[in-house]
């Protein structure tokens, strides 16, 4: 029991130390993605806004300019430095916010 | 905050000993009071730094230090030098980042106290900080090159810094008579912009055939290659024949000193005299970084690419132009991104976490000519110490392109502009 407790604070402080950080923590990469992506949907860019946008749309044209099926300038020498397992994480990331 | 948890598990756990345990937990400055982060810099890392502190925890006590009240953008500052674009299209303010939460203090920061984690103000105030960030962006060397010194760059103006030089370049360039010789010279690796001298060649070019059309200009160089070069080299075949002529390092291209008296540089093989002489100097990490010991030997920061903190000071982050960010170039693009994965970092080691493997991204385009751009790209991430090319990914614009797609990339240049300016200052 004793142990229990042990553990259990230790899991509690270090959910405390982390607070809101871990939820919402953004994926690798994804931080750069508003370098061009406005994160405003106020901008008025004619470049793609990913906030807010479907995760699998996301997915599909990522994964379609790293293949080359989907023609690009630039995003296809972007999308070939992410596997699939970050681009899901990305999208889904992206697709949560507003 | 901090007080009201601690009674309240208190009472949870009573005085067991798995309560002291949870308290002997690292609970760094949250627990006492709002952590403090100070970033000097208030350029494309600085200023995007600052206010993804304050987006990823409100909490923070954030303070940008940047001595002007109106910041003016480097990228796109070669068409304001062309006549094409006026410099007000290049400057920003900083409302909305004191908007945002953060403290914006217009003053210039003169030290760093290490051990005592305080910036000291040019009026002679300091700032305590927990952990502080430096993106002081690139100081010109004035020792670089013999005879080119602050005096000599009113007369052979570098323009690498956007404000009175660029329009400085642009009167010298306005003024000269149909027929004179322009020359660039530009620096060894690693400085601000790789791409940069080479795109100015193309719109200085671009304003000659338009206005001056005997004129020349020639690019003195101390490398033998340099970024997008073989797209650079066609479009002066393309669009400037005749008037664009590259002298490499191995060719003679090092300039080693300046006579600003007789506008004349300088190499190995003989003196070049310019009607205009627009004199790129080798360039280093902004002083302030020295004084916080945050340079090595070659004048730049090393740091930890996933924290952005420097190998040398403590506390310290090192962002943008200042750091050696491996194969990243120092670009705004490249400063903007390196800022939101350093604050995210500050955040998480302020909260005791320990921040994971990042990714970053740099884009940066160029204008060969007005509507024709071309671009480079990579995807980067820490190995063996340092931010490597994600091998596979990244590269330059194809070379053979319909004319459609290089006036794609000069419009998604253009929209790229208007949304870093408005992510970091809008």
């Amino acid at each position: 029991m004793k142990a229990l407790c042990v553990a259990t604070a230790v899991t509690m402080a270090m959910a405390w130390s982390t607070p809101l950080l871990a939820a919402s923590e953004p994926p690798p990469g994804v931080a750069s993605c508003s370098g061009c992506h406005s994160s405003n949907a106020a901008a008025g860019s004619p470049v793609t806004r990913l906030y807010g946008r479907d995760a699998n749309e996301i997915v599909t044209a990522m994964t379609g300019f790293r293949d080359g099926s989907i023609p690009a300038t630039v995003m296809n020498r972007i999308a070939k430095g992410f596997s699939d397992d970050e681009v899901r994480a990305i999208a889904a990331w992206l697709a949560a916010q507003k | 905050m901090g007080i009201s948890h601690r009674i309240s598990r208190r009472e949870f756990f009573g005085a067991s000993a798995a309560a002291a345990t949870a308290l002997t937990f690292p609970l760094p400055a949250f627990a006492q009071a709002a952590a403090r982060v100070v970033v000097i810099g208030g350029g494309f890392g600085g200023a995007s730094c600052a206010r993804a502190l304050k987006q990823i925890d409100p909490k923070l006590q954030v303070t940008l230090v940047e001595p002007n009240k109106t910041f003016t953008a480097c990228p796109f500052s070669n068409n304001v030098i062309a006549g094409l674009r006026s410099i007000e299209q290049q400057q920003f303010g900083y409302d909305k980042i004191a908007a945002g939460g953060a403290t914006v203090v217009a003053q210039a920061a003169t030290g760093v106290d290490g051990a005592a984690r305080t910036v000291t103000l040019a009026d002679g105030t300091s700032l305590g900080y927990d952990r502080l960030v430096l993106s002081p962006g690139v100081d010109l060397r004035y020792d670089a090159l013999q005879g080119y010194d602050e005096a000599a760059a009113s007369k052979m103006p570098h323009a690498w810094k956007a404000g009175e030089q660029t329009l400085l370049l642009r009167k010298q360039l306005e003024a000269m008579e149909d027929g004179g010789l322009v020359v660039i010279s530009a620096p060894a690796n690693p400085f601000r912009c790789p791409p940069g001298p080479y795109e100015r060649a193309c719109l200085i070019a671009h304003y000659l055939k338009t206005k001056k059309p005997r004129s020349k200009l020639i690019i003195l160089d101390a490398k033998d290659t340099f970024s997008k070069q073989r797209l650079f080299q066609n479009a002066w075949k393309e669009f400037y024949p005749g008037m664009v002529e590259w002298v490499s390092l191995s060719q003679g291209g090092k300039v080693n000193a300046v006579d600003p008296a007789t506008n004349t540089l300088i190499t190995d093989f003989g003196n070049h005299t310019a009607q205009v002489a627009n004199v790129i100097p080798p360039q280093r990490a902004g002083r302030i970084a020295t004084s916080a010991g945050a340079t090595d030997n070659t004048g730049w920061c090393a740091i930890d690419p996933v924290t952005f903190e420097s190998k040398s000071a403590p506390n310290i982050h090192v962002i943008g132009d200042a750091c050696l960010a491996g194969a990243m170039p120092k670009s705004a693009f490249s400063a903007n991104a390196q800022a939101k994965v350093c604050a995210a970092a500050i955040a998480t080691l302020l909260s005791g976490g320990t921040p994971a493997s990042p990714k970053l991204i740099n884009t940066c385009y160029s204008l060969a000519a007005p509507g024709y751009g071309i671009s480079v790209a990579g995807v980067y991430q820490p190995k063996n110490g340092v931010l490597a090319d994600v091998e596979g990914a990244g590269g330059v614009s194809p070379a053979d392109v319909p004319r459609e797609f290089r006036a794609r990339e000069a419009d998604y240049a253009q929209s790229w502009f208007t949304t870093i300016t408005a992510e970091v200052f809008g």
